[in-house]
């Protein structure tokens, strides 16, 4: 009996699969996508997405690849780089997709972009800016800057418009993203004349900073680094704000959620981050962008995840025109020399280290919303 | 071989007690050179001290009673912190502009509380207890089990979601007491960090009359000392079981609220941060005589202190390597804590 259903059911399955494989060339090309759409970082894989969606759903509109659709798969990575390894390889050796988009926190990056090269599929990370990430191999794609720039334009920022001459550091030594920060900026901030009072670090989901704070407080800084993302920058806020640390303070994209001003509050008013892209900037790209992100998702403004997601899947899309064959190899020969593409968040032109060379802006809170302060262009 | 070790453990008490002289004179000269710093250090050292003090009383309740290590304990005491902010939304108490009123705090303190002891019977009497003749190991692994699926519902988005929440501002967090020190630096105690402390210290006086001055506290000590022999003697040893977990759970949530009223963000129910603040109250367990009251008390302050201290003036980057070093010292020299007696009742 046992023998008989699996044999009708091995029968089944082949009967199935013939017409699949007949018929391949009207199949949707799958598009893999893997990020945090829950956990601690879980607004940068929600943005991301819902910019992914909206890049693919125009580009269907449009007709898609030479009349096959494009369909995306995606994985929750729950904010664990062992979880973000194993949503690629299921990625790339069961759904077999064409290319990975994906993740946002760069050590997670890291773990997902080791699967995809060595499984030949090409990844492009949307915003990733740890240095490691495309240093993997010719498969890992950005389309952000690296974190060596964003650390130079904070220590521009702090230096020039800010006029600090001392500043203190207070990182996530469990995170590469917070770690590769941290050392960009000290290494520019020192050559611009600056002085680093003290170097503390905390790890991910740590409630209390009052050691690391009170140490702080006692080298009186005139700003404070806090490079790590935005639950802990809020809570670092709130409680630098009690111990009478009334200096700025100053982080990267990883602030980048609206949650930051509902942890934060009062507190994080008059602090700065740098970022990839406000929507308070005025360029004409942008203009269309807003306006279709908001019909979308019931009048949410996008931030520079959903940006970025947005780039990196149409940068996708630009070079699948552009390649001989949708092959791993093919496809990646392609990513590795679109120039001066124009995205959402500025043009982007891939570079030799398969980096994005690409402006970064200087947010401040104000109100509870951040707004836009300052552009830094990528020439140093 | 046994002279051998008893000579190593002598030397080692010995070497311990120079450190501790050394330790304090180190002490003293700290809390002159910077005072301000000192005394928030100490501070912060108490107040998260006794929060690891009331955690470590649930640990050290059932391990006492079932000589099993409850490791579902922290996730109650994340529930604990999650229900009080659930509480407070479903009253309007949150948000940047609310202004919740006094009587808040008792509401969803006992709102919590009540809740939490609810979940901790619920979890003794499907989980635990069909496993009471059971190998302890098999309990071990149950816990662990429900330690997750706690984790999971807690995730679900329509129970408490995924994202972290800004925490609701119920108890006034103005310093009560600030010592102003030089160059405008302030040392603060606030409102939350007497409460902290405060309850610990009353709870645990409330726990140590309940089990050594009441019929209940008879038979937890009768059920601790051999259950078998404590039921034919006439001690419902279910229901004593029951009001332990009951307890224990209860202590945890009045954890969760006032930790969750110290920070301003609450982490998301899955995070690894729960489970390491619960792990270090159970060290504390552990270090002050685990099955110990007074125990564990003493054993939360040494955790709080010297993680505080050593973070402060060592580095922040050993800040949980000093809390396991205290662990391993503790089991290398006396294996049943300060306060622990292996012939003592244990409850």
């Amino acid at each position: 009996m046992l023998k008989m259903l699996t044999s009708t059911l091995l029968a089944a399955a082949m009967l199935l699969a013939l017409p699949a494989g007949l018929h391949a060339q009207n199949e949707p090309i799958k598009i893999g996508e893997y990020g945090s759409m829950t956990g601690n970082q879980a607004t940068f894989g929600t943005s991301t997405h819902k910019g992914i969606v909206l890049a693919l759903k125009e580009i269907n509109a449009a007709g898609g690849f030479n009349g096959r659709k494009l369909e995306l798969i995606s994985y929750d990575t729950r904010g664990q780089a062992g979880e973000a390894g194993n949503c690629v390889t299921r990625l790339c050796t069961q759904d077999k997709v064409t290319a990975v988009l994906g993740e946002v926190a760069s050590s997670l990056s890291i773990a997902g972009g080791r699967v995809a090269q060595e499984n030949g599929v090409p990844m492009i990370s949307p915003s990733s800016t740890n240095s490691k990430v495309t240093q993997i191999g010719p498969m890992v794609f950005r389309v952000c800057f690296i974190d060596d720039f964003q650390g130079f334009v904070v220590a521009k920022f702090a230096r020039e418009k800010l006029k600090a001459k001392k500043v203190a550091v207070l990182y996530d030594r469990g995170q590469a993203y917070s770690k590769g920060l941290r050392d960009a900026f000290t290494k520019s901030f020192k050559e611009l004349g600056g002085e680093i009072t003290t170097d503390q670090s905390y790890s991910a989901g740590d409630p209390e900073f009052g050691a690391q704070l009170t140490t702080i407080r006692d080298t009186k800084p005139d700003a404070i680094f806090v490079p790590g993302y935005y639950t802990e920058a809020g809570n670092i806020a709130v409680q630098a704000r009690k111990l009478g640390i009334n200096v700025p303070l100053l982080g990267g994209d990883g602030w980048e959620s609206e949650q930051l001003a509902k942890i934060g509050g009062d507190a994080i008013n008059g602090c700065f981050f740098s970022n990839h892209y406000s929507p308070e900037e005025d360029r004409a790209e942008l203009k269309d962008f807003i306006a279709n992100f908001k019909k979308d998702n019931n009048g949410e403004v996008p931030d520079a995840m959903a940006a970025l997601g947005y780039d990196a899947a149409r940068v996708l899309f630009d070079s699948m025109k552009r390649a001989k064959s949708l092959s791993g190899t093919d496809l990646a020969n392609a990513i590795a020399v679109t120039k001066d593409f124009k995205g959402v968040t500025g043009v982007i032109t891939i570079n030799k280290d398969r980096n994005a060379d690409k402006a970064a802006v200087i947010l401040q809170m104000r109100g509870g919303a951040p707004h836009y302060y300052s552009s830094v262009s990528p020439s140093k | 071989m046994r002279r051998t070790i008893v000579n190593l453990r002598r030397f080692i008490t010995f070497a311990l007690i120079l450190v501790a002289l050394a330790a304090s004179g180190g002490i003293a000269f700290l809390a002159i050179k910077n005072p301000t710093k000192f005394l928030q250090t100490l501070v912060d050292g108490v107040t998260v001290g006794s929060l690891y003090a009331l955690i470590a009383l649930g640990y050290t309740m059932v391990y006492g009673i079932l000589q099993f290590i409850n490791f579902a304990h922290s996730n109650v005491f994340m529930l604990g912190a999650w229900i009080s902010f659930v509480i407070a939304r479903a009253a309007g108490w949150t948000g940047p502009d609310a202004s919740p009123p006094l009587y808040a705090i008792p509401v969803v303190l006992l709102g919590s509380m009540a809740t939490c002891a609810i979940v901790g019977f619920i979890i003794e009497k499907v989980a635990y207890k069909p496993m009471r003749d059971a190998p302890r190991i098999n309990v071990l692994v149950t816990a662990i089990g429900v330690c997750l699926l706690l984790e999971s519902i807690g995730q679900l988005p329509f129970v408490f979601g995924t994202s972290p929440q800004p925490t609701p501002r119920l108890i006034p967090d103005a310093p009560l007491l600030t010592y102003e020190g030089a160059n405008d630096i302030v040392v603060n105690f606030t409102m939350v960090d007497l409460m902290i402390i405060d309850s610990a210290i009353v709870l645990i006086i409330a726990l140590e009359f309940l089990v050594y001055r009441s019929k209940i506290g008879l038979a937890m000590r009768a059920v601790s000392h051999d259950h078998r022999l404590a039921s034919l003697m006439g001690v419902n040893v279910n229901r004593t079981i029951s009001i332990t977990f009951l307890i224990g759970s209860t202590l945890a949530a009045a954890a969760g609220f006032l930790a969750s009223a110290r920070v301003s963000a609450l982490q998301q129910p899955s995070d690894a941060s729960w489970t390491l603040f619960g792990l270090k109250a159970f060290v504390a367990a552990v270090v002050g005589g685990i099955g110990n009251i007074r125990g564990a008390m003493i054993g939360g302050l040494l955790i709080g202190l010297i993680e505080f201290f050593g973070s402060a003036y060592v580095s922040t980057n050993l800040r949980d390597v000093f809390v396991f070093l205290i662990l391993i010292l503790v089991l290398l020299i006396k294996p049943t804590g300060i306060l622990g007696r292996p012939t003592l009742e244990k409850v």
